[in-house]
């Protein structure tokens, strides 16, 4: 009985940790591009990230929870000694977060989503054995980090070259942005809307029909884009901003745009990494309570929020910081840019979520910036940079795996 | 990890760019009151002309170098790295122009002949006319980048080098007048002042040509 609740206990402080770090550093790289177009001030980015991520993490993490808490880690071959999976869970919470403040503390790239990730199967395979690794599955989840990049690219890159056909290359560009803006925001909205009701929302029990559905996430998107167009109609030139850079007020346009983009990259970011933390927490406090694997028992809604809410602490202690340092050298990516980026991210991560697989939010955010690049809309891309990045997915992997063998032993030993 | 999306982007070009010609355009407009000062026989107001041409031209050198280090051959862009080290290369010999033909002036404390000193500094504004209009033009970059060398900037764009081409023109008809006059009057001269004036005839000239190459080398970008 008294062993439970060190578990928890550990399990939740440990989860804390990890939400915290992501908060302090993952949502900042998602949030910085609103603030490096100037499309939000700080302020304003910390309080939409603090709602979207919360209610991205509360509607739509399920899925992903789900796979980390059950999806990776065979446990058939341990069904009798379930504490096992309690001492990985942790050994893999703590090896991600330690492995994460080492990265980030010396600059390196890394994403939380393979730390944790490698953590459990290094755990799993080693502690456990080959046999207690769903290979298969890990074999989808390493895959989707190859596709996720390419596709946030593919789409930021048609995006993109949509917004210079229709808008940019125009003889009225602000004409053509006031005229198709609107639009833009429909689809951003439509499309995060549907993919959260389609795959998020049966976790809070709110189980609809296609048709429903539809209707629902056109109705949403319509008000949001209404909402858009008026304060987008009030957008006046400014003649002496618009001598020096012609594009300026249609930049202007853009940034309401990117305000509903940026909602949207929390939302998406809440949904997908929010899972790294309460993953294995939620497979420990269900095993503690239980004795037993309990593989159908439902994901609780207040593990979600205490993922959710650890991150928003985390963005509103350290976040901030990094999202001022990290914004003002992106200044490359205006609101037109961005919102290219951000929504192909979005829309990759938040289709991601709602399958399950949990991806890396900063590298897909990495593969839209380049499809953007890749349209001739970014002036300088530094090809070394994003070289490392690849670098640093492949490093990842062991590292945390590593980290999680020895916290793993340490823990079977030390722990009742 | 929060510094690798900032490092992707590499420092842009483009402002640093424009921020470039516009100092190789102050450079060359101190010209006028340069060669005002030493028609009048004003050497020290000339002087102090000179002083700030020095200054400018050293100015745009250090920006030329500062540009070429941040643009390493690991940089993405929209437009291959060498034709803007091209562009930016024309731009500064604007500034080095200006600087050989003034330091000339100095050197030898130069005399304009009196019949032709209007004809001579009309030449000269038409000349930073032409620096002026290589500024307008060059300015028109970062909408160039936004619009991706596509579409109605492009146009716009392509109008003003043609303006510029205008210009230049019109100082290569104002260059061969001037030194028919110069011919005209040579026999009454001093004739190592007379050689003298046709080289500074001829690399005042230069300016124009140099500005007009910094439209050809927009041009190129275009055509991307």
């Amino acid at each position: 009985m008294e062993a439970q609740y060190i578990y928890i206990g550990l399990a939740a402080a440990f989860g804390l940790f990890m939400a915290w770090g992501i908060g302090a550093n993952d949502v900042a790289n998602a949030m910085a591009t609103s603030v490096g177009s100037k499309a939000l001030t700080i302020k304003q980015a910390i309080l939409v990230a603090a709602i979207f991520e919360f209610l991205g993490a509360v509607l739509a993490g399920g899925e992903v929870t789900s796979t980390i808490r059950k999806g990776i880690v065979d446990v058939t071959p341990i069904a009798g000694s379930p504490e096992l999976l309690i001492y990985g869970m942790l050994a893999a919470l703590l090896a991600a977060a330690v492995w994460l403040l080492v990265a980030s503390r010396n600059g390196w790239p890394v994403s939380t989503t393979h730390s944790i990730v490698g953590a459990i199967v290094g755990f799993a395979a080693v502690g456990i054995g080959l046999d207690a690794v769903h290979w298969d599955k890990v074999g989808t989840i390493v895959m989707s980090w190859v596709v996720s990049p390419l596709t946030a690219g593919f789409i930021s890159y048609l995006i993109y070259r949509s917004v210079q056909h229709f808008i940019l290359r125009q003889e009225d560009p602000l004409a053509m942005a006031k005229r198709y803006v609107p639009v833009y925001i429909f689809f951003a909205a439509f499309t995060i809307t549907l993919v959260t009701i389609l795959k998020g929302l049966k976790h809070i029990g709110l189980h609809l029909r296609m048709q429903q559905s539809y209707s629902l996430a056109i109705g949403i998107a319509v008000v949001v884009a209404i909402i858009g167009a008026v304060i987008i109609s009030r957008i006046k030139p400014d003649p002496k901003s618009e001598k020096k850079d012609h594009f300026y007020t249609v930049e202007r346009v853009f940034a309401v745009l990117m305000v509903v983009t940026a909602c949207g990259m929390a939302f998406a970011h809440g949904s997908n990494d929010v899972a790294n933390a309460i993953g294995p927490l939620a497979a420990v406090i269900s095993i503690a309570k239980s004795g037993t694997f309990e593989a159908k028992s439902a994901l609780s809604i207040y593990i979600l929020v205490i993922g959710g809410g650890g991150i928003v602490i985390g963005l509103a202690t350290f976040g901030r910081h990094v999202i001022a340092t990290v914004g003002k050298k992106i200044t490359q990516l205006t609101p037109s840019r961005g919102f290219a980026a951000e929504l192909a991210a979005a829309t990759t991560i938040v289709i991601a979520s709602g399958t399950g697989i949990p991806i890396s939010t900063t590298h897909t955010l990495v593969g839209a910036v380049m499809g953007v690049g890749l349209a001739r809309g970014i002036e300088a891309i530094d090809l070394r940079v994003v070289a490392r990045i690849m670098v640093s997915w492949v490093v990842t992997i062991p590292a945390g795996a590593f980290l999680a063998i020895v916290f793993f032993f340490i823990f079977k030993t030390v722990l009742p | 990890m929060a510094n690798m999306l900032a490092n992707i982007f590499g420092s842009s070009p483009v402002k640093p760019l424009e921020k470039h010609i516009g100092i190789a355009y102050r450079c060359a407009k101190q010209l006028r009151p340069f060669f005002s000062a030493v028609i009048k026989n004003d050497w020290k107001k000339a002087l102090a002309a000179r002083d700030l041409i020095e200054r400018y031209e050293h100015e745009a050198d250090n920006l030329k170098k500062k540009i070429r280090l941040q643009l390493p051959k690991s940089l993405f862009m929209p437009v291959p790295r060498e034709d803007l080290l091209e562009l930016l290369l024309v731009q500064d010999k604007i500034a080095n122009r200006t600087r050989d033909v003034s330091g000339l002036v100095v050197g030898r404390r130069m005399q304009i002949p009196e019949t032709i000193a209007g004809q001579f500094l009309e030449f000269v504004d038409r000349n930073v006319d032409a620096a002026k209009q290589a500024r307008k033009s060059v300015r028109e970059l970062d909408e160039l980048f936004t619009a991706g060398f596509r579409g109605a900037e492009v146009d716009l764009v392509s109008g003003l080098i043609e303006e510029l081409d205008q210009i230049e023109t019109d100082t290569d008809d104002k260059q061969a007048a001037l030194r028919a006059a110069l011919f005209d009057i040579e026999k009454t001269l001093d004739p190592v002042d007379a050689v003298f004036m046709y080289q500074v005839i001829e690399l005042t000239g230069d300016i124009a040509d140099m500005a007009e190459r910094v439209g050809r080398r927009l041009e190129l970008l275009l055509s991307h």
